[in-house]
């Protein structure tokens, strides 16, 4: 245990190295999720933001797509294994007796990691067009926690796709293909309400119309919330499935 | 003499359908360098593979250090070194960092494996280049360092999958030199390579291998005088004077020569005397020649002996899969 943890902690190192060594990485993927802020701010904001119960659309919008833009940041953890993968950098880390976890588990960590200051930099511009918690400290804490939690599960299932496809291009698209339906069909950017009732069906029982609404409620609603708990159960699903599947993976590849 | 690898009747498919390794039955002593030879695409890789742990065969068993590799990966794991065709190192950080890396996976601790990759940048030339990123280093620093990697826990087993493919020679050198230090202090080697030339410098023992089976074993000398020592090779100008040249040369040549157009390889017992007498046999039958050399045999004419094939790139091209041998 104290091992899987180290060789985790030297995995996770290497990683954020690497991050702060491509400044442009971190620069473009900061200033995208903020160009999407925005966008949606303004462009749909005044028309959205008409009837909504929490006052301007930016407080509506702000969880939603904090929620969408740490699922797209946990993509990177099945490119950057492909890629590992593609340079011979997985077969020397299974040449070495690490922990079969510890690949994965470095990179989800320091994907979560790299959320974390993609989320500060999102709350900061939130904050200059208007947006205000509504709950006190600890609830808005929570909302970044909702965001971290679901992101680090999509991480394992990216990290499966990627030692699948073990080719960073693919692994993107692959997840592209998952990750864009399930954000736009959810309550991240408009009420589900509004959507036909077929796809009411889907929005309302899959994990980022939870995601969103749990992240929503503790920054604007009533904090504790059923959706956090569907939430809760949805990444520990998420979680006893793909965790294994990963290592098994990545012991094969 | 305990053995430092074993490999009995070990097969493996790939894809369902491609036979990658066929019954392959190997063993190297202990503290000395194993060469395997073979074209792209003949297995090699597919046993290095095996060997350390990353490659589970279908059939027949594998052990280093007398350990199973199947059964105790970990434990075998403990006390090998890889080394790739690829530089296996982290572009985007510096050499030290990456030693530095590989040492704290060995679980050493923060000072030891701080040592130990200074120690080994100092061994392998790169105390300068140490704290730059890797993606500024030439091809020969990279490979350097990355066979600098493989040796961070002092494996008493080293496996090098082409360690100088694609090196310039003067760099080619080097790193035989450092090959040869790791053996001098007790390494188990198993190097796999292309060039008969690398084999025969540094093998204490060689395995051919063709298509996924060991067609030949031996010592580099007991490979060479299968062929009959040095060869003679000459082209004819006038392809109707081939079977004219080969009745002149029939008693000079130590084996049936091999012939391949108006291409004729003549294996001979003494070199230089061999190539005196060839010439003097074709001039007093008047065949004119475009080129003549004495050359020591190479991959490709132990292969024109043992198969009667050139030694052709084997890789499968089918599938570019990771999974497809690729040596």
């Amino acid at each position: 245990m104290v091992n899987t943890m180290m060789d985790t902690w030297a995995i996770t190192k290497r990683n954020l190295l690497r991050y702060i060594r491509l400044p442009q990485l971190l620069f473009f993927s900061s200033i995208q999720p903020v160009i999407f802020l925005t966008l949606f701010n303004f462009v749909f904001g005044g028309a959205l933001g008409q009837n909504s119960p929490y006052g301007a659309y930016i407080n509506y919008l702000l969880p939603g797509i904090m929620i969408q833009t740490t699922l797209f940041g946990s993509l990177n953890t099945g490119i950057g294994l492909a890629e590992d993968m593609g340079k011979g950098i997985i077969d020397r880390f299974r040449s070495l007796p690490l922990s079969r976890a510890a690949v994965m588990a470095g990179r989800t960590m320091s994907d979560m990691l790299r959320n974390v200051v993609v989320m500060a930099i999102m709350f900061i511009v939130g904050t200059i067009y208007g947006f205000r918690f509504m709950n006190g400290f600890l609830p808005a804490i929570m909302m970044f926690v909702t965001a971290l939690i679901f992101s680090f599960s999509i991480s394992w299932v990216a990290a499966f796709v990627g030692l699948t496809v073990k080719d960073s291009e693919t692994a993107q698209l692959a997840g592209f293909v998952f990750i864009f339906p399930l954000t736009f069909a959810s309550s991240a950017f408009v009420p589900v309400q509004y959507m036909p009732g077929w796809l009411q069906a889907f929005a309302n029982n899959q994990p980022v119309t939870h995601a969103v609404n749990a992240a929503r409620s503790f920054a604007l609603g009533s904090p504790m919330n059923s959706a956090f708990w569907y939430l809760l159960a949805w990444v520990a699903g998420i979680l006893l499935i793909f965790v294994p599947l990963s290592i098994w993976r990545y012991r094969k590849s | 003499m305990s053995k430092a690898f074993e490999a009995n009747n070990v097969n493996i498919t790939f894809d369902g359908n491609i036979k990658a390794l066929v019954n392959v039955s190997l063993a190297a002593e202990e503290g000395k360098i194993f060469g395997l030879l073979g074209p792209n695409g003949a297995g090699k890789t597919t046993l290095v593979r095996m060997l350390s742990t990353l490659l589970k065969p279908d059939s027949g068993s594998l052990k280093v250090l007398g350990i199973d590799v199947v059964a105790e990966a970990e434990k075998v794991r403990e006390s090998i070194g890889l080394a790739g065709q690829y530089a296996a190192v982290d572009e985007f950080l510096t050499g030290r960092e990456n030693l530095y890396m590989v040492g704290r996976l060995y679980h050493m601790s923060h000072k030891a494996a701080k040592k130990r990759a200074d120690e080994i940048l100092e061994e392998f030339n790169l105390v300068e280049a140490g704290n730059r990123q890797v993606k500024t280093y030439s091809g020969g620093m990279r490979r350097r360092l990355d066979l600098g990697a493989s040796l961070v826990s002092k494996p008493k087993m080293l496996f090098l999958d082409e360690p100088t493919t694609g090196l310039d020679p003067r760099t080619r050198l080097e790193l035989w030199e450092v090959i040869r230090n790791l053996v001098k202090e007790g390494t188990s080697i198993l190097l796999t390579t292309q060039y008969l030339e690398e084999a025969d410098e540094l093998a204490d023992k060689i395995a051919v291998i063709d298509h996924g089976s060991v067609i030949a074993e031996g010592t580099s000398k007991e490979l060479k005088n299968k062929l009959g020592g040095d060869v003679v090779e000459f082209k004819v100008s006038k392809s109707n004077e081939v079977n004219k040249a080969i009745s002149a040369i029939t008693k000079i040549a130590a084996k049936d020569p091999t012939i391949e157009e108006n291409n004729i390889v003549v294996p001979v017992k003494n070199g230089p005397k061999g190539l005196l007498e060839v010439v003097r046999a074709l001039d007093t039958n008047k065949i004119s020649l475009q080129t003549i050399s004495l050359h020591e045999p190479s991959l490709d004419d132990v292969f024109l002996a043992l198969t009667g094939e050139r030694a052709k790139d084997q890789t499968i091209q089918k599938s570019k899969k990771r999974e497809v041998p690729r040596g």
